[in-house]
């Protein structure tokens, strides 16, 4: 390998080349990459799961769905009223139970397609498909029938009559089930092993013997004791096993049916013809129509909900995101182009057809999604901003800098540390935020099967010091597990010294109690050694401080040892899962605003209930509730039930949360609500006189901040008038 | 050489076989899944979202199928029961699989999005490093044993004496909130890189600073040096010429290893400057147990630093003839 | 013949010098063995020596850290927040002293109780400020110093138990065996480390009530064999390079043809050179772990509170770094610190690097 003298400069060349290519190519991507600024910037916190409504959970996605999306309703900024969405008006029943909306005629897709009820039914449909896989499909299950849809087993295999299964075993065979669903809403089964089928008026169907064709009725158990009833119609055989089909999902079956009866029947020609085999999609098909109440008009003109048990907060659900309708056509299209990989494709923002007042210009993963208004939108003439940016930064000291030096005009969570400094100013605008902080407690395990020693436990947290020390930022100590920030809700609250004129007094007398309460379970002073426990949490700075607060203070005040542990977000969701903790940090934030969606985690089985704790009378009264259509009595059955709560204390109450908005005050058609939900059509930027206005309805002692943006403000096609105006917030000064 | 490259060509076959099923077996063994939430899901659909990623079937079988190149579902090739939609896929076929986490992208499109970014801020962070360490290095052999020396020693060694997230930290201090001069994040014009290269660079700058003065040093005390000094040839051409040469070559070596630790200082830096290089997946899809993700930015990291030794040692052979490449040692 | 004894008054012709003075001079100068030279040469690189000095007196103060008057770095005192640092002049003391500590060994609480005897309930003041919790900045330091010399040294001998011996058996091996364990080793290196530290400290998470039962080991010894098993790659490396080229070097050719027997090689000769470039290594790679400490803590993955490390301080002081108010002493202190003991330990490396290189031997 000899080396001639001119590859010297060879080698320098391809050296130089290197480097300038380099160079070009890091040029191309820089160039590539510069944007004009968005007319609105705010930061989402963290990269969306996706664009399709029906399969995400979560409040940054809820942002990028009202954006582009829209339900039947949507929410005023300040008083979370329904406002005419899709829907331009309604009706609702005297008993709450029917509704009927009249869609908005000539509103179209962003393709130009016309959107109407049947877009609205194909979605919920979707919705609770379980093909779709959807998370939030059981909000969907206050509609009638929709629950049992949800649960039907999507199994190709099977070939399905109304009402029953069949499987295919042999050319000519088949086996015919049926089975018991004796589970709750999840798929729990509340009746283990009962070895003959539950006695029900004896019309249970089974005949065996009988070798004609009979119609006979059976019937499924749905949960809370509703029945349906199917017809079917066929020929029954004897009595096989007491067995579930082999396939491949037979867990899942398993665990939603616990009784089943199979006979094998080998049909002749003529019977084979009246037993109306549908396929498992016909057969879904078939159950929506009959089963599920939702109907929309055949001209599409108005859509007819009716829902199981009246429920008030059903106009709310309509417009949450996962009630958002999703093209047909669209999907419909993408299956046929891409056979395999649509489900990617049709969510790219290129192909993505969206009915809301923006689309999505493009889409940089873990950068931002630049949205811009929607042209095909009905309301199109009273959108203010034209692009909108949604960041994806999640690191909070970054996102906090963005702000202050102006580059993102909305966060929603500062740092905590810097929270004493903002509260004077004029952006930061703290207001009650429907959810919970608390900590499970897992009552499996002693100590803490031992009511005495959880209420020891929840006495002895101080919580006005973790609210105006840790979190700082005006959130209320929480007695109980409802916030008490849903206005026109009272109930249970945990048992506690109230009758000292001071906190400090109060709390001195609360941990008189623990200790005593401690001594009377055995441990203490001359009782038994209190166990080492550990608190776990997920990791995130407040949450630890709090731990190691708490943990500090119980070991101070009760002289227990208490040590904190941190797991990283999925590994501490496992744990929760399968009670693999003492004392876990939870938190739990309302999706509507009802009381309901608190306090039926608690019922006993409830896969969110997470503490192992179960009270039969608990249980009734939320039942009780969910079908009562007083709105008094329904608020004194949440009232029992949240008593026995806290009594039980299977969690300790800590604080209500608040929202932490730090936004531009130039920025209009925004304000502080219990759900934090924001809508971006109502959003504009308010020129200089406009600002001033509103600052002169402010307290004198708020800070002002320099209010970025076009001094003209930046208002819509339709004017200046044409905008939602919101009284500013401000509401825990 | 061409019996070099191939038998670094094979070693690098079996690395990264061994890196992929190393990494595959072991994500799966730590506890939590992609699809662990906050709220339950219903058993049924759970198990429904488990079957569409294929997360129901054996592990051997997950394996097969992300190594590709047949697809193992099916829409794989007829011959295997398929119905010949789509035959090939896995890693094999050039497919990542879907995310777990993002949903509305194939690991595929987030690499070729994110990849870019990453490039460019560790081009400019390279850029950085080179330029400082290159010239703190040469100033102080040049002027060795002064107190100019001194000092870019000190300052070259602060870059090694603390988390780059710190030097990060007082970075924007200074040119953000001091002097207003950059954006404090983001990602959007070259200014936005700035910063970050800079903060991502200064360990290296300090570990190339000391090569260079070592290397240049130890060249300067070599006969031929004396010889050319006798000849007359001035100063500077000794430098530029000779010396500069025994400096750079172990800062060609440190290229290598440079490389390496600054994809892994990226995570840090891309973190807190908010900017989407594949650094922040690579920690993200861990924690979300977004397992493929997962394995192809591991994939891509394992290619780039194996892909960068190899062309370091080429580089190496080709500014000094003296280096055997087939010598082991 | 004669004896060799009697070799020296042989008469060579020495040009008429005094054979007998000759001897005497030559026999003034001691010769010197490789450790006698090196140390020679630390000792005339003042930096080096400086570093040495600093370096001694900060690991003094590390381990008498529970004798020392400082407050408990864990006290609990709840502040809007982090308050700015008090001039010792100001305020140079309080007696607000509480014993608050995390389980300490036996010799620490031996320590703790002599402070109280000396000095009672005295502490020092504010030096260096509070964080938002109340705790003393000085005091997290001085015991932040603790963990992350500890983290460090148990890593670093982690990594040399394992380094030295499989780099020197490679390298003493040679051939195809070494080959393959390089090989093994570049594979190795190639696996991304974070997914390897996300599983072991998940696995011990799971299983740490049986190990601490069983084995004593908590996570913080499990953190370092983690931090451990990645280091000690680069060490085997190094090591096999350097016994390679020891394999092949003159001066071991030369004690062989003068008949020295291996066991005398391996120790006089191969051992100490080995040792020399570990010993600069293992200098190196101490700042390299503080820092993927520090990494580690970043990510979440690090030290659990309520024990602190230096790389916990600077995460939460790099967190506070905001335009309007910023609490600057959160940062700088404990970056001073960390800097101050990295670069010493840095400076030291180099000098014991220059000091032991055996090219500069005869050349100063």
């Amino acid at each position: 390998m000899a080396f001639s003298p001119t590859s010297r400069q060879l080698r320098q060349v391809a050296a130089l080349a290197i480097l300038v290519g380099l160079a070009i190519g890091a040029a191309t991507v820089l160039g590539a990459a510069r944007l004009p600024r968005a007319d609105f910037v705010l930061n989402n916190a963290t990269e969306i799961q996706s664009m399709d409504p029906h399969t995400v959970t979560g409040i940054p996605e809820g942002r990028v769905m009202r954006a582009i999306y829209e339900g039947l309703t949507v929410k005023h900024p300040q008083t979370l009223e329904a406002l005419p969405g899709m829907a331009e008006s309604w009706e609702v029943s005297d008993d709450g139970l029917h509704y009927r909306f009249h869609m908005r005629a000539g509103a179209t897709w962003s393709d130009g397609e016309v959107i109407d009820a049947h877009d609205f039914e194909y979605s919920w449909r979707r919705l609770v498909s379980p093909e779709t896989a959807a998370e939030y499909a059981y909000q969907l299950w206050c509609v009638e029938g929709a629950e049992a849809f949800t649960l039907l087993p999507d199994d190709r295999q099977y070939r399905a009559l109304d009402g029953t299964w069949w499987q295919v075993v042999a050319p000519g065979r088949y086996r015919v089930g049926f089975s018991a669903f004796s589970t709750n809403r999840h798929g729990q089964p509340l009746h283990r092993e009962s070895a003959t089928p539950p006695s029900w008026d004896g019309r249970f169907p089974f005949n065996p013997g009988a070798a004609k064709l009979d119609v006979w009725t059976f019937h499924k158990w749905y949960p809370y004791g509703v029945f349906h009833r199917f017809h079917a119609e066929g020929a029954p055989g004897p009595i096989v096993a007491n067995e579930v089909p082999p396939d491949s999902r037979s867990e899942m079956r398993s665990g939603m049916y616990d009784e089943h009866w199979v006979c094998e029947v080998e049909p002749t020609l003529e019977e084979l013809a009246t037993l109306q085999l549908l396929s498992a999609a016909e057969f879904r098909d078939v159950a929506w129509r009959k089963e599920v109440g939702v109907k929309a008009s055949p001209d599409g003109t108005t859509l007819d909900v009716t829902l199981r048990k009246p429920t008030p907060y059903f106009l709310d659900l309509c417009a949450f995101y996962p009630f958002f309708p999703v093209s047909s056509k669209a999907i419909a299209r993408a299956q046929e182009r891409w056979p395999s990989s649509w489900r990617i494709e049709w969510l790219r923002p290129e192909h993505l057809v969206s009915n809301g007042p923006y689309r999505v210009a493009f889409r940089r993963v873990n950068d931002r999604i630049r949205l811009e208004k929607s042209p095909s939108y009905w309301d199109a003439d009273r959108i203010a901003f034209d692009t909108i940016d949604l960041l994806a930064v999640d690191h909070l000291g970054t996102s906090l800098n963005l702000y202050l030096t102006g580059e993102v005009d909305w966060i929603d969570r500062p740092i905590a540390g810097v929270i004493p400094r903002l509260l004077p100013r004029e952006d930061f605008n703290p207001a009650p935020y429907l959810g919970s902080y608390f900590y499970r407690v897992n009552v499996n395990e002693p100590p803490f099967d031992d009511v005495r020693v959880r209420r020891a436990l929840a006495l002895t947290i101080d919580r006005r010091a973790v609210c105006e020390r840790i979190t700082k930022s005006g959130e209320r100590p929480s007695y109980s597990i409802v916030p008490r920030s849903l206005a026109g809700y009272t109930g249970g609250e945990m048992r506690r010294s109230t009758s000292e004129a001071t906190y400090e007094e109060n709390f001195a007398k609360d941990l008189e109690e623990a200790k005593r309460l401690l001594t009377e379970a055995g441990y203490g002073e001359g009782g038994g050694e209190f166990p080492t426990f550990e608190i776990l949490y997920n990791t995130d700075q407040t949450h630890k401080d709090i731990a190691e607060v708490l943990a500090d203070s119980w070991s101070k005040q009760l002289g227990i040892n208490a040590k904190t542990l941190n797991q990283e977000w999925k590994v501490y969701l496992d744990s929760q899962r399968s009670l693999d903790f003492q004392i876990s940090r939870s938190a739990w934030i309302g999706d509507y605003l009802d009381a309901n969606s608190f306090l039926d985690m608690w019922m006993t089985g409830n896969e969110n209930n997470r503490t192992g704790w179960g009270n039969a009378r608990y249980d009734e009264l939320i039942r009780a509730a969910a079908s009562e259509p007083d709105v008094a009595a329904r608020q004194r059955l949440f009232d029992e039930a949240e008593t026995i709560l806290m009594e039980e204390l299977p969690v300790l109450p800590i604080y209500d949360y608040t929202s932490r908005n730090l936004a531009n005050p130039r920025l209009g058609g925004f304000a502080g609500n219990a759900l934090d939900e924001h809508f971006p059509k109502f959003w504009y930027w308010m020129d200089d006189a406009e600002l001033a206005e509103k600052r002169a309805t402010q307290p004198d002692d708020w800070v002002q901040v320099p209010a970025r943006g076009p001094s003209e403000g930046k208002y819509p096609p339709a004017g200046r008038d044409a905008v939602q105006r919101c009284i500013p917030p401000g509401a825990l000064r | 050489m061409l019996r070099f490259l191939a038998r670094r060509l094979l070693w690098f076959a079996i690395t990264l076989f061994v890196v992929v099923t190393v990494s595959f077996f072991l994500m799966r063994a730590v506890r939590g899944g992609p699809f662990d939430g906050e709220r339950a899901l219903n058993p049924a659909i759970e198990a429904n979202l488990q079957a569409r990623y294929h997360l129901d079937w054996p592990q051997w079988k997950q394996y097969l199928a992300y190594v590709g190149p047949f697809n193992l579902d099916d829409e794989g090739p007829e011959f295997m029961g398929g119905n010949g939609d789509r035959p090939f896929s896995g890693v094999l076929a050039g497919d990542f699989g879907p995310s777990f986490k993002y949903r509305d992208f194939t690991v595929n499109d987030i690499i070729g999005q994110s990849l870019p970014i990453s490039a460019a801020l560790g081009s400019i962070a390279l850029a950085w490093a080179l330029i400082l360490g290159l010239g703190a290095g040469v100033a102080s052999a040049l002027w060795r044993g002064t107190r100019t020396d001194v000092a870019l020693r000190l300052l070259a060694t602060t870059g090694i004496a603390l988390p780059n997230f710190v030097i990060a930290g007082f970075l924007v201090i200074l040119f953000v909130f001091l002097i207003p001069l950059l954006p404090v994040a983001g990602y959007g014009s070259p200014a936005h890189l700035l910063l970050p290269g800079f903060a991502l660079g200064a360990p290296f700058a300090a570990y190339i600073a000391r090569l260079t003065r070592t290397g240049m040093l130890e060249v300067l005390h070599q006969d031929y040096i004396r010889t050319a000094r006798a000849k007359g040839l001035p100063e500077r051409l000794v430098i530029l010429r000779h010396a500069l040469k025994g400096g750079i070559l172990p800062v060609i070596s440190y290229l290598g290893p440079a490389t390496a630790g600054i994809l892994t200082g990226s995570l840090v830096i891309e973190r807190i400057f908010a900017i989407p290089g594949t650094g922040s997946h690579f920690v993200n899809s861990a924690l979300n147990r977004d397992y493929t993700l997962a394995m192809g930015v591991t994939i891509l990291y394992t290619v780039l630093v194996y892909g960068l030794n190899m062309l370091v040692d080429l580089a190496y052979t080709l500014l000094d003839p003296r280096i055997d490449l087939e010598d082991p040692s | 013949m004669t004896s060799g004894q009697d070799r020296g008054k042989q008469s060579w012709n020495v040009g008429g010098k005094d054979l007998e003075a000759l001897f005497a001079e030559a026999a003034k100068h001691k010769g010197e063995s490789l450790w006698q030279d090196a140390w020679r040469r630390l000792k005339s690189n003042r930096a080096a020596r400086w570093s040495l000095w600093f370096l001694v007196v900060f690991g003094l103060m590390s381990l008498l850290a529970p004798a020392l008057p400082i407050p408990s770095p864990m006290t609990l005192d709840l502040q809007l927040e982090p308050q700015p640092p008090v001039a010792p002049w100001t305020a140079f003391g309080n007696r607000g002293f509480e014993p608050d500590y995390w389980e300490l060994a036996g010799s620490d609480r031996a320590l703790v109780s002599l402070r109280e005897a000396v000095f009672g309930d005295w502490q020092t003041g504010p030096w260096m400020g509070t964080d938002a919790k109340g705790r003393d900045i000085l005091a997290r330091i001085v015991w932040g110093s603790r963990t992350s010399i500890l983290v460090a040294l148990a890593a670093a001998l982690c990594s040399l138990a394992i380094g030295v011996t499989y780099g020197a058996l490679s390298g003493y091996l040679g051939g195809r065996i070494d080959n393959l364990m390089m090989r093994i080793v570049d594979i190795l290196y190639s696996i991304p480390f974070i997914f390897l530290v996300i599983f072991l400290i998940t696995i011990v998470n799971e299983y740490r009530i049986e190990l601490e039962d069983n084995f004593g080991i908590d996570r913080e010894v499990v953190f370092y064999i983690v931090i451990g098993a990645i280091y000690w790659l680069t060490m085997a490396r190094v090591v096999r390079g350097q016994v390679l080229s020891l394999r092949k070097a003159e001066f071991i050719e030369a004690a062989r043809v003068q008949g020295a027997s291996t066991r005398r090689i391996l120790f006089l000769h191969l051992v100490p050179n080995v040792l020399s470039v570990v010993i600069v290594y293992l200098t190196l790679t101490i700042p390299a772990v503080m820092l993927f400490e520090a990494f580690l803590s970043f990510l979440g993955l690090g030290i659990e509170p309520p024990k602190v490390s230096w790389g916990l301080l600077a995460v939460d002081g790099s967190e506070s770094i905001n335009p309007i108010r910023v609490y600057w002493w959160l940062i700088v202190f404990p970056a001073a610190a960390m800097g101050a003991t990295l670069l010493a330990l840095n400076v030291l490396g180099d000098g014991l690097r220059d000091a032991l290189d055996p090219k500069l031997r005869g050349k100063d």
